[in-house]
């Protein structure tokens, strides 16, 4: 982790400011989430030593609290609007479907960091709906069956 | 005198220590609330729900966590609390695998004993989905999350030995206990001490099984000979309905001819050579300037903690190896040669009161000649499988006695079951050695008693040993830091892994919850130990007989080149991240 060298060193400063703090974890880790965008298991290992708790202990509220990310997230960040009109109209069928093609579950990374898959309240684009969106880009009146060639462009 | 707070429990007047929960309090009235999640001095989370009570309050609340206060009044058995503690348990059932005939646990369940003591009826009340887990399987520990209730004691457990390589991943019905990023638990730093498989009230944790292992060396025809750990005949008997505290050493041996095997043999003989392979190697290293403190090396759950926790701690463990990987040594050179048996005919399996052992027999240093040293371990509660599958009365049985010529112990062996055993046992070698003198006053009750840490000075005629006992890793961590910081000093000291030492070693009978609420297994088992040592015609290793002949026969002197060949080993550091990724 040469290349992380300096946000490590971040985060050591930040476990030396909180170490004696009682429940200092919680803070900690989402200190390094802000740094690293994630706590991955070097992440996670660090903190261990850091706050001398086990790593089971890290990685049972990492997996606990849904804010928490064990990867980084990925090129292209797809959020998929669950609002009340959306859902409606079958975005679930939509989130489902690019679960399916990427073969992630929802809140994961597909393993060559490419994409994130996330389901998000109301986007505010309720006339369009189903809507989701691919980092800035907006798509609308989504079907299932328009997803894999969506996907395709981001493949390229 | 202790504060008193008076409350009614189920109209009974109770006067309990101010700081009871209402589950001690409701003790002393005589009344067993059932429980769970709790157990005594491991777990107080107040999670299952199984517990609640009526204490007046808007809800019910769980006994096991809820403090009592002066005048109040307490129900523990109303139509309320009944129907919400069956709900509970009815919840449970929804995802637990049901199949309790063919479970380890099965007619030794917490969460059987539940069903029937609440009326439960109906298992399929709260049918639904079931989550479906990858049964995990280590050379010790086998951990099946199907039949996990969530209880979170092995969990508390682990964390309470200082290890904590299994705690609650993910949430809601996801939920469950598993080691961190998804790993098994041979990849983690487990130390294999077990002491989460007596810890759970179910079947969700067992021993890796080697029954099937030992039943075809029999089959294959070979010479097989068993030994069993001084601490099995302090518990075996509770498999049999002998009340705790009670030795069986007669009967267990008894029990193990009629099994088949060619060779009953004592560990507690091992025990005696490694007093006087490990008592040498402490006066050496105090006269020669060796690394100090020297510390034991009999308990692989130990030595694994000290592999991987506290690496800069290997060059103090004796190289001693555990009794019985000596014992196992021993019987495929000495004795083979005696009974002019080729060694690779021989097959040795040790009885354990301990899971790790498991582990331990597969380490490569512990091998001669291209032999491991012992082929096979079980623990004390396959054993008991193994004499009920054969339909042996074990309580008709007849007392018998250990073969000769490995079969001879002293009182200092039998204790070393016992946290402080091998201290003890080691003093009474030392002494003698040290001072020239014969030791009069055999027992050391200094290093005796649960105490986490024990300390001690004893004169050997002017010359000051500063001995300390630590049983369980959290006990011994505290004692490492503090010798580690400077803080202390000693010579000597003892690490047993298991909370109590090897008596409640994690291969032992498994004791409910409520039955440890209300006793002390430790000290009972203990008791038999320091019983059955007090009845000895000889109570130091140096005056066994069959030992002595061992030495001059073959091995010469302790500490000799052939004892280190055969007796002696070798430690590796470990990372406790290795297979993490």
């Amino acid at each position: 982790m040469p290349d992380n060298k300096e946000k490590f060193e971040e985060l050591a400063k930040v476990i030396e400011e909180l170490k004696d703090q009682p429940g200092a974890l919680m803070p900690v880790m989402q200190h390094a989430q802000n740094i690293f965008g994630c706590v991955s298991l070097d992440v996670q290992k660090a903190i261990a030593e850091g706050l001398g708790v086990t790593l089971s202990e890290v990685y049972g509220v990492a997996t606990f609290y849904s804010q928490f990310k064990l990867k980084p997230a990925g090129k292209y960040l797809i959020s998929v609007c669950l609002g009340t009109a959306c859902y409606v109209k079958g975005s679930q069928k939509v989130l489902d479907k690019l679960s399916e093609e990427l073969n992630i579950p929802v809140g994961d990374t597909t393993d060559d960091g490419n994409f994130t898959l996330t389901a998000t309240r109301c986007l505010g684009a309720c006339g369009l709906a189903p809507v989701m969106t691919i980092n800035e880009e907006v798509y609308g009146r989504l079907t299932p069956e328009a997803i894999p060639g969506i996907l395709a462009k981001y493949r390229e | 005198m202790e504060n008193m707070i008076n409350l009614t429990i189920d109209g009974v007047q109770v006067s309990a220590p101010a700081g009871s929960t209402v589950l001690e309090a409701a003790r002393l009235a005589n009344i067993h609330i059932p429980t769970l999640c709790y157990l005594k001095d491991v777990n107080k989370i107040g999670a299952c729900r199984v517990c609640v009570v009526d204490v007046g309050a808007r809800a019910l609340q769980a006994a096991c966590v809820y403090p009592v206060s002066e005048g109040m009044v307490v129900k523990t058995n109303t139509p309320a609390v009944r129907s919400a503690r069956k709900t509970v348990v009815e919840l449970l059932l929804s995802i637990h695998d049901r199949k309790c005939l063919s479970c380890v646990r099965n007619n030794n369940c917490e969460l059987q004993d539940l069903c029937r003591d609440l009326g439960i009826e109906d298992e399929n009340r709260f049918a639904g989905s079931v989550n479906n887990y990858e049964v995990d399987v280590s050379p010790c520990i086998v951990r099946n999350n199907n039949k996990c209730v969530l209880c979170r004691r092995c969990v508390a457990a682990c964390q309470k030995q200082n290890v904590g390589v299994i705690g609650t991943v993910k949430r809601g019905f996801a939920s469950a206990i598993g080691s961190p990023w998804g790993v098994k638990l041979a990849q983690t730093g487990c130390v294999g001490c077990g002491q989460c498989i007596v810890a759970c009230p179910v079947g969700a944790l067992k021993e890796k099984d080697s029954i099937e292992a030992v039943d075809k060396l029999l089959a294959a025809g070979k010479h097989v000979v068993i030994q069993p750990a001084p601490a099995v005949r302090a518990a075996l008997g509770e498999e049999f309905g002998i009340p705790m505290g009670t030795s069986v050493t007669g009967k267990m041996v008894a029990a193990m001819r009629r099994l088949g095997f060619s060779k009953v043999f004592d560990v507690d003989f091992s025990a005696d050579l490694t007093i006087l392979e490990e008592g040498t190697e402490l006066v050496q290293r105090l006269t020669n300037g060796g690394v100090l403190p020297m510390i034991t090396s009999c308990s692989p759950g130990w030595i694994k903690y000290c592999e991987t926790y506290n690496q800069d701690f290997i060059p103090n463990l004796s190289s001693c190896k555990s009794p019985h990987e000596m014992g196992g040594a021993i019987i495929k050179s000495y004795y083979a040669e005696k009974a002019g048996i080729d060694p690779r005919d021989i097959a040795v399996v040790s009885v354990m009161p301990c899971t790790a052992k498991k582990f331990e027999a597969g380490r490569d240093e512990l091998s001669n000649d291209g032999m491991q040293n012992v082929d096979e371990v079980i623990t004390t509660r396959e054993l008991a499988r193994m004499i009920r599958r054969a339909g042996i009365d074990f309580n008709s049985l007849p007392d018998e006695d250990f073969d000769s010529i490995l079969g001879e112990s002293t009182g200092a062996g039998v204790i070393f079951g016992t946290t402080g055993g091998v201290m003890e046992a080691a003093l009474r070698f030392a002494y003698e050695v040290v001072t020239k003198k014969e030791l009069k006053e055999v027992e050391f009750h200094e290093v005796r008693g649960l105490e986490g840490v024990k300390e001690a000075e004893i004169d050997l005629n002017g010359t000051k040993l500063h001995v300390a006992v630590a049983h369980g890793t959290g006990n011994a961590q505290k004692l490492l830091d503090s010798v580690r910081s400077g803080e202390k000093k000693y010579e000597f000291i003892e690490v047993m892994c298991c909370p109590g030492g090897c008596v409640t070693g994690g291969g032992q009978p498994i004791v409910k919850a409520d039955v440890r609420a209300g006793v002390n297994v430790s000290a009972l088992r203990a008791k038999a130990l320091y019983d059955e040592d007090a009845g000895k015609p000889r109570r130091k290793s140096q005056d066994n007989e069959e030992l002595k002949v061992l030495y001059s026969e073959f091995l010469g002197e302790p500490g000799s080149h052939k004892a280190h060949h055969l007796l002696h080993t070798t430690y590796r550091p470990r990372d406790k991240y290795e297979g993490i990724r």
